[in-house]
């Protein structure tokens, strides 16, 4: 046992050399911002196919003809929605209203279910037309673009229903906090791409 | 409302090293910022709905850039709204990303574009008879 370093009296006062970098307390949510970054990415590419080849009709229907654009405000409606409840979600999960927030999450579930329903339905009409994405560049990039955000809401449905079961039976546990954190940011991270998508996609594709 | 004292307060304590009980100090927004996140989406949705659906805007160039615009201002909306981005979270890593996303994000889709807009600009002309002989199309 060394005993001079207990002597705290007469020597000087420690120094540490501390070899590991400050990090931010919550890592677990700075590292899922960053696959949401990383996200970005994949929906900035697709967004990239749906720029450059959104003209190219191949002789096929239009951005006019295909995109019914009443439907598309219901569904942005939904999605909005369903982004906004989830914050309320989250509110109730703050003060620690287990049955209030299981009550929002349920209602954020199902007006996301409700996008994904109109979602396929406007997808099997388009099919059905004979506007599918095997028709022209314009509906492939479409088809790709807003086919991978519907999956994406699809299965943040199931992350729910998984969470909605957790917080059920285990409460509001630090750990389901986290998660739950973790959903609402994908959540609203959904919601802002397909602001992008209704925007770029839908309404400039009509207009140009 | 007792809402904002108490966010206050979690911040004030996070930074001294509460970190056992992170899961009440990390943001969760007020009720207040979800509803005026949702207030100025909804208003943000419904211009550029309007605008196109009635064709208020008959310069085409005019309309498109007004909905890019008004997305914009939108997706900005909902980061600082719903997503709670601020300088401050995560000790400035979140935003730090997210700068580096968006400037990634802005040359993936700015160049795309401009690239593929000149290759199709200088494109050499063809003639139908061209493409049905030489490229059986």
């Amino acid at each position: 046992m060394n005993t001079t370093a207990l002597d705290t009296v007469n020597s000087p006062a420690p120094e540490f050399y501390c070899a590991e970098e400050p990090h931010p307390e919550n890592g677990t949510l700075l590292g899922f911002w960053i696959y949401l970054m990383s996200d970005c990415f994949i929906f900035a590419s697709l967004f990239a196919c749906t720029a450059v080849l959104g003209t190219n009709y191949a002789a096929g229907p239009s951005a006019k003809d295909v995109f019914d654009l009443t439907g598309l405000a219901i569904n942005t409606a939904m999605l909005l929605l369903s982004s906004v409840t989830f914050g309320f979600a989250m509110l109730e999960m703050a003060r620690d209203r287990k049955r209030a927030t299981l009550a929002w999450l349920a209602v954020a579930g199902l007006f996301a279910a409700a996008f994904v329903g109109l979602e396929v339905s406007e997808f099997s009409h388009l099919v059905m037309e004979g506007a599918g994405p095997d028709r022209s560049a314009f509906l492939s990039s479409f088809f790709t673009l807003v086919g991978t955000h519907g999956l994406h809401v699809t299965f943040g449905i199931i992350w729910l229903i998984t969470l909605f079961v957790q917080v059920g039976k285990y409460g509001l546990t630090e750990d389901n906090r986290r998660r739950l954190y973790c959903l609402s940011m994908f959540w609203h991270f959904l919601d802002l791409v397909w602001v992008g998508v209704f925007s770029f996609v839908y309404l400039v594709g009509v207009l140009r | 409302m007792s809402r904002p004292s108490e966010e206050s307060q979690a911040h004030a304590v996070t930074p001294a090293g509460h970190g056992h009980d992170d899961g009440n100090a990390i943001a969760h927004g007020t009720l207040k910022g979800y509803l005026t996140g949702f207030v100025l989406a909804a208003i943000l949705t419904v211009i550029p709905f309007w605008l196109v659906m009635d064709h208020v805007i008959r310069n085409k160039e005019v309309a498109i850039l007004i909905v890019m615009a008004l997305a914009v201002v939108q997706i900005v909306v909902h980061i600082v709204y719903f997503l709670h981005m601020d300088t401050s979270s995560e000790g400035g890593w979140n935003m730090l990303a997210l700068i580096f996303t968006v400037v990634l994000v802005v040359v993936v889709l700015g160049a795309s574009f401009w690239v593929m807009y000149n290759e199709n600009a200088n494109m050499m002309p063809m003639s139908p008879q061209y493409v049905h002989h030489h490229l059986g199309a």
